[in-house]
């Protein structure tokens, strides 16, 4: 899932500038899985705001409300007719979220709340770690279901630099070497003779360096001259 | 203790400890500061810390939850996040401009009728020192409302400025 954290509410007040109707919008998928932009978040931050913006002698509207999926126009299209009562959108979304809603509301100001962190998942109660980088191209065959792009802090594809300690990354004590955990599995299992297999140097044009990207399913579109 | 009567102290109990607690203090006969308002939670671990901003919200003086003793939680582990929660809120409290000592978390098992008594009045005369919540006199009245699910979708919307609900007050005096 994608992971966000909430921006600090001094940084969310200033974004708001001198907007007096606020609407924030939670979204119901990922960041209320990682606490971050779900129901409760929304309700907390309303009632802090309602509250920081009543403290500071300027008391702003703020109103509340969580939608399914934040990135998909169907969920965010019945919002339309409710925006005009607003001066600006808090976006609780990550930031696929807020750019769903800038480009569907054209002419509403869309404020993101969150900073979108990265896609990974919850290994304890409140702590998240990354495990994927969209890097288009998956070698997790090759690694023992253990990424070295995500998950090695120099995307190494050919086993552990001299950073490697006691299986702990040179970066952070509390980070462990991804290519420590890759030869413990490959090992495990059996496999490591797998590791001896120079890999070439990765093609990064499925990933960021070449733009940005798209899927395009040509089976789950209608015809050209039946489109909307 | 009636020198500010209209202060509002809302005191999330827990129905294990606190609760009854308080249920014993009024056995005993014991002095209660009338600024106390009960509201009995199944744990403190299932108190919403968004109920705790709302109490503020709507003018609360003072906030104080009450957990049972570390280790004795009937959930084995309600108090304890219960405790980290208040932290955190007291925390986004002091971002938003409100004394983050107008929140406080106790801890007390359900024999300790006069430790109840004890934390209400310390919990009071904080709260007398502080003076009363600057949120309790709205600058606007467009900052109050939050509460009218009107539509399913979760939107919430404005309506009028409401007191305390007074329907949320136990008084722990049964026998």
């Amino acid at each position: 899932m994608i992971v966000a954290g909430q921006k600090p509410l001094a940084e969310i007040k200033k974004m708001l500038g001198d907007a007096e109707r606020i609407l924030i919008v939670g979204c119901g998928t990922c960041v209320t899985v990682c606490f971050a932009g779900g129901t409760k978040e929304v309700a907390v931050l309303g009632s802090a705001l309602r509250m920081s913006t009543q403290l500071d002698g300027n008391a702003k509207t703020i109103d509340e409300l969580v939608v399914q999926r934040q990135c998909e126009w169907e969920y965010i299209d019945p919002l339309l007719p409710e925006l005009d009562k607003y001066d600006a959108v808090l976006s609780l979304g990550c930031g696929v979220g807020v750019q769903a809603l800038a480009e569907r509301f054209p002419n509403k100001r869309v404020i993101p709340a969150l900073n979108t962190a990265f896609m990974g998942m919850p290994t304890r109660d409140g702590n998240w770690e990354e495990r994927c980088q969209a890097c288009g191209n998956c070698v997790l065959d090759k690694t023992g279901g253990i990424c070295p792009i995500a998950r090695c802090s120099k995307q190494l594809l050919n086993g552990p630099c001299g950073g490697s300690q006691e299986g702990r990354c040179e970066i952070d004590p509390d980070v462990p070497c991804a290519w420590q955990q890759i030869w413990d599995r490959m090992n495990s299992l059996g496999l490591q003779e797998q590791l001896l297999a120079v890999e070439p140097p990765k093609d990064w044009s499925t990933s960021r360096d070449g733009g940005p990207r798209r899927i395009v399913r040509d089976d789950l579109q209608l015809p050209a001259e039946y489109r909307d | 203790m009636s020198e500010s009567p209209d202060l509002k102290i809302v005191a999330f109990c827990c129905k294990f400890c606190a609760y009854k607690a308080a249920d014993l203090a009024g056995s005993l006969r014991l002095q209660m500061p009338p600024e106390l308002r009960i509201v009995q939670v199944p744990c403190t671990g299932r108190l919403d810390m968004v109920e705790v901003l709302h109490a503020l919200e709507e003018g609360a003086d003072g906030v104080m939850t009450l957990g049972c003793m570390p280790g004795d939680c009937h959930f084995l582990q309600g108090n304890l996040r219960a405790r980290k929660r208040v932290e955190y809120v007291k925390k986004l409290l002091s971002d938003v401009g409100l004394e983050p000592e107008r929140l406080e978390m106790f801890n007390l098992s359900s024999a300790m009728g006069a430790k109840f008594v004890e934390y209400a009045v310390e919990m009071t005369e904080r709260i007398r020192k502080l003076g009363p919540s600057p949120l309790r006199r709205p600058s606007n009245a467009a900052a109050q409302g939050y509460r009218d699910d009107r539509l399913e979708s979760g939107m919430r919307n404005m309506e009028a400025p409401q007191a305390l609900p007074q329907e949320s007050t136990v008084v722990p005096a049964e026998m």
